[in-house]
């Protein structure tokens, strides 16, 4: 989970004020040994957390890396050793016709999951901050009590609802007439069981974004806005040229944070698919996952990982050059 | 006029349709879940529960397991927040409180590894693990939660403690109050709500995990309650009666968390983001 941009400036030194403060009360220089713990005592506070972060991110970090140089299978786990190959585990990923499909599918899941998102929590944020009193506070209350579910439970939920026999989806979508839903197994073609799997994730990422962005609408000075509605723009044009100028920055961060979150979805489709999914609901996780854990090819599954990391960095990194460059035409 | 009137109308309509859609789901888990078996599964949906009944309750928390689990997740998560306020505080007080060399350094570090997708650490966290010893141990698991929850606890304290303005602490110096003093007196009753916030996230972070948990811990009586959830399907297909109010049991301590605390972690996220 992270955390928007904080307030940084406006916020000087506690150090140099208390040590102004000091001196105009005491009139005197500081012993030298309380001057040296007063330097020291930032790092002495930040050291136990920094040991942990390099602990247990920035020693496994190196140990992914180098992993993924190496041959490590199960004996290796055993002997604590891997047998270093170089760039083999590489060049075996990338002449893997496998991992193109996967690769392929997971940049349009990816796609079609954060573009769903945004659109959805954009509009319902935008209706959040036209809807009467009560009917706010009741959506907004129905949206944390969606994001308040657990991923495990929202994925057995899904599941009951579309199970072919009594899913109450099956039901309703026959008794609206859309179709003959009547015994429809949804996961027995990867197109409607990534549908799905697609509504989970949305689902469940739909009541952040929505919250958030309402969040920073309700900063936007209502003036700006009436003096456009006054000039006559429509309100399109305002959402065009007011509101989102203004929170493209949350939308920087919101877009970036669902490319992260999303490109490495796992636990709904190892779940949706009972712990054991076909090769046709693979993502870049999973398909590391399955080569390490299952066939027990740490090296390959890290050597996946790595490549999984690193595409999901350039998606995030080309998407955010294209909003600056936005940012900046305007 | 009656436009307008019509327009709010129509907006208000909206607003409620959404809700329905969107809440559906988390009501048709606690409707099935007071149903009884024939009526859950009957080629027409029961809407509304009737008769109610406990009995898929009691069914699922006498399941094999059931109070090991809960135990084993509320050790876990219990560790984990504690350690991760206390250490994460103190992270917080030297980036919120203090100017020095490295500090920025740190916090693009802090801000870094929140970005590094935890499903590509399990293969390295997993070996290093087995080496120590610690798979199949309540500990390892612990230790790897440090992993997602420390670096967001350091950040959201920070956010908290600086909000508290400067002058108070300074005020409080001036009138010959110790920097310790100042720090117990003042600053630390106006953190508690930031920390109790804090807490209660990681809490919902560290409780709805499952791939660590699922890696890492092999033995049934050792599992976390989301794990033994997920393992819920039985050879003979699925119990939707029980699974679900064992679903509703698993997510009714983050609801209720949540509710307390979403407000301060929205405005949390998106403070200073748009100056109009």
């Amino acid at each position: 989970m992270s955390q928007g941009p904080g307030g940084e400036a406006g916020f000087p030194a506690m150090t140099a004020t208390a040590a102004a403060g000091s001196a105009m009360i005491r009139r005197r220089r500081r012993p030298v040994a309380e001057r040296a713990f007063h330097v020291l005592s930032p790092y002495l506070l930040l050291a136990p957390a920094a040991l942990v972060i390099v602990a247990v991110l920035g020693y496994p970090l190196y140990l992914l890396t180098r992993l993924s140089f190496e041959q490590f299978g199960l004996a290796s786990l055993i002997t604590k050793k891997g047998t270093w190959i170089g760039l083999d585990n590489y060049s075996r990923i990338f002449q893997d016709r496998q991992f193109w499909t996967v690769l392929l599918r997971t940049f349009v899941f990816t796609a079609v999951n954060v573009g769903l998102t945004m659109v959805l929590g954009t509009l319902i944020a935008l209706l959040l901050a036209r809807l009467g009193r009560f009917m706010r506070l009741l959506l907004t209350t129905g949206l944390v009590l969606v994001w308040a579910t657990p991923v495990i439970v929202a994925v057995n939920i899904f599941r009951w609802m579309v199970d072919y026999e009594f899913g109450v989806l099956n039901w309703t979508l026959t008794k609206l007439h859309v179709g003959d839903f009547l015994n429809k197994d949804w996961f027995a073609d990867p197109t409607t069981g990534f549908a799905v799997i697609t509504a989970i994730v949305v689902w469940g990422a739909i009541p952040f974004v929505a919250i958030t962005l309402y969040a920073g609408l309700s900063q936007v000075p209502a003036e700006l806005v009436e003096a456009a509605e006054i000039d006559g723009a429509r309100r399109w044009q305002v959402f065009k040229d007011i509101t989102f100028p203004l929170l493209l920055p949350i939308f920087v961060i919101l877009t970036s944070l669902s490319i992260i979150w999303d490109f490495q979805v796992f636990n709904q489709i190892w779940l949706a698919r009972g712990s054991e999914p076909e090769e046709e609901y693979w993502l870049m996780s999973v398909y590391s996952f399955v080569e390490a854990f299952k066939l027990g090819e740490y090296g390959f599954g890290a050597a996946i990982a790595v490549v999984m990391v690193g595409a999901m960095f350039l998606a995030t990194f080309v998407y955010l050059r294209q909003m600056i460059r936005m940012g900046e035409t305007r | 006029m009656s436009r307008r009137v019509a327009g709010r109308i129509g907006i208000n309509l909206a607003g409620l349709f959404v809700f329905v859609v969107m809440v559906f789901p988390v009501y048709w888990m606690v409707a099935t879940s007071f149903k009884e078996g024939h009526n859950i599964l009957s080629d027409t949906p029961q809407f509304f529960p009737s008769p109610v009944t406990l009995s898929n309750f009691d069914d699922a928390i006498h399941r094999a397991f059931f109070w090991d689990v809960v135990k084993n997740s509320l050790l876990i998560v219990g560790a984990v927040v504690g350690f991760s306020i206390v250490v994460g505080f103190l992270a917080a007080l030297a980036l919120a409180k203090f100017r020095f060399y490295g500090r920025g350094a740190f916090i693009v570090l802090i801000l870094g590894v929140q970005m590094v997708p935890l499903n590509a650490l399990i293969i390295p966290l997993y070996i290093q693990l087995s080496r120590a010893g610690l798979t199949n141990e309540l500990s390892g698991v612990i230790i790897t939660y440090l992993t997602f929850v420390l670096p967001f606890t350091v950040w959201t304290l920070r956010g908290f403690l600086l909000g508290i303005p400067r002058e108070l602490e300074e005020a409080a110096m001036v009138d010959g109050s110790t920097r310790f003093g100042a720090f117990v007196r003042i600053l630390l009753p106006l953190v508690a709500p930031g920390l109790v916030a804090t807490s209660n996230f990681a809490f919902i972070v560290a409780w709805n995990e499952f791939l660590i948990a699922y890696v890492f811990l092999n033995d049934p009586e050792k599992q976390t309650l989301t794990v033994w959830l997920a393992g819920f399907t039985t050879q003979r297909g699925t119990d939707w009666g029980p699974l679900m109010a064992a679903a509703t049991l698993t997510a009714l301590p983050v609801l209720v968390f949540f509710l307390l605390i979403h407000r301060k972690i929205a405005f949390g996220l998106t403070a200073g983001a748009v100056r109009g």
